[in-house]
């Protein structure tokens, strides 16, 4: 696996767009997640990756409209360094399941969420400019807020019962 | 004031929703195969991918290239005859295991020898996924299913070792689900002169739900990029099979497109023929 060497922020547009771009992914990530679903008729889960989306965007809004009439620097896809292999709250696709539960869908925001906000952690710790700093913290705070209220909603979705993926004829292309 | 918009990944994806079953590695290959696009800084009406049949074998149509959902096992011909006839556009040959290497297994050799200026990406799986679970040519042996109870007893396939033998220029391993890595290698592959191959393993998670491990157990190579076929071929034959990285570049000139073009008319050919 592709071990990446971490970001260099050394400005605070440059943070913005790394905030914006994190965003923008975890959107893009639940959205697919919704249309799988739909695919595959779990429409309570499509409803809830729909929500998670529209949160996502919200917050992609929200840094758009700190970063003023300046806009946000373009930095091209493959120019982001992150902590791992791929933008941090991007949800993780390989645990999808086409008879997945809200806990499962939860335990993969909750993934998604901690990761953001190690991501920011991160920054916190080795950026040198006060200013990107001040609000590196301020993102991770952010973050620190949703891992709590994933953990909330999570008590009231309890994890589902063994034998939740058992299909004695599954499926395989739903055209 | 802003610098004018980077491609991004999204600008390369057709408003078709992949039918996939989620959890798929597929949907993860698409995404790197998007962000490589990208990254080249292509333009979609630049870029052809071709595929045979299968679940993988869709994925053309869930870009905004130029696409071609051929017959089984003929993505390779095909792909094979349009970097002929059109050698300035980036031909992408896709498709699974079953596809490439059983129904099209003879087209892989001759394509591998013939080192056309093409990428080709196997999404191996390890099983006919779109048919409902039956091994394929790169099935271990001992594969336990209801459709072949206690397993083949057949030696599998080895695509990378044997694309080294037939004269591919560049070969590579990926994980599915280790995007940037498999983004990385698909932008080399392309930027290789000849025939490159690159094999991504893509969970099957419906039929194959034990490959979902396989996220554990993938590392990098522990050595560079070799040029000599027979060092690669003797690493790929004794590792694990789950090395990942890029694991040979050759040095073969390509097979010579524009050289062929140049020959014009079909009836200059007639001289070439006398007795």
């Amino acid at each position: 696996m592709t071990n990446a060497p971490g970001p260099q922020i050394t400005d605070l547009g440059e943070l913005l767009a790394y905030a914006h771009a994190i965003e923008v992914d975890a959107m893009e990530r639940y959205q697919l997640l919704a249309d799988q679903m739909e695919t595959h008729n779990n429409r309570e889960l499509a409803k809830l990756f729909r929500e998670l989306a529209g949160h996502e965007e919200k917050h992609a809004a929200k840094i758009l409209e700190q970063a003023g009439e300046s806009g946000l620097p373009v930095i091209e896809e493959s120019a982001f360094h992150w902590l791992g292999t791929e933008s941090p709250e991007a949800a993780d696709l390989d645990a999808a399941h086409y008879r997945m539960t809200p806990w499962h869908a939860l335990q993969m925001a909750l993934g998604a969420e901690q990761r953001a906000f190690a991501f920011f952690d991160h920054l916190v710790n080795t950026v040198s400019e006060p200013e990107v700093k001040k609000w590196a913290e301020e993102f991770r705070d952010e973050e620190a807020e949703h891992v709590e209220l994933v953990e909330r909603l999570l008590k009231l979705h309890p994890e589902p019962a063994e034998g939740w993926d058992l299909d004695d004829d599954p499926p395989y292309l739903q055209d | 004031m802003n610098a004018p918009a980077l491609p991004k990944a999204s600008d390369y994806k057709s408003e078709l929703k992949p039918v996939w079953c989620p959890g798929c590695g597929d949907y993860h290959v698409l995404l790197s195969l998007t962000k490589a696009f990208a990254a080249l800084k292509l333009r979609p009406e630049e870029i052809a991918v071709v595929s045979g049949i299968g679940c993988s074998s869709r994925i053309p149509a869930y870009t905004n290239c130029y696409g071609f959902h051929g017959v089984h096992g003929r993505a390779l011909p095909l792909g094979t005859g349009l970097k002929v006839a059109r050698p300035e556009l980036t031909v992408l040959v896709t498709g699974g295991d079953g596809d490439g290497f059983s129904i099209g297994g003879n087209h892989f050799l001759h394509a591998c020898r013939r080192n056309i200026d093409i990428t080709y990406v196997v999404m191996d799986n390890r099983v006919y996924g779109m048919t409902k679970g039956q091994p394929s040519p790169t099935t271990e042996p001992d594969w336990d299913s209801a459709l072949s109870p206690g397993g083949t007893g057949v030696r599998p396939f080895h695509p990378l070792v044997i694309a080294l033998a037939s004269g591919a220029n560049f070969v590579a391993r990926t994980f599915s689900g280790d995007i940037k890595g498999t983004t990385d290698t698909i932008v080399q592959a392309i930027n290789h002169p000849g025939f490159s191959f690159v094999e991504i393993l893509s969970p099957c998670v419906t039929f194959r739900p034990d490959q979902r491990g396989w996220k554990s157990v993938v590392h990098p190579a522990p050595v560079e990029p070799t040029d000599d076929a027979a060092r690669a071929a003797r690493r790929i034959m004794t590792d694990d099979g789950f090395n990942v990285g890029v694991l040979y570049r050759g040095s073969r000139e390509p097979y010579m497109v524009e050289r062929a073009k140049e020959t014009g008319e079909p009836a200059q050919f007639d001289g070439m023929f006398e007795i």
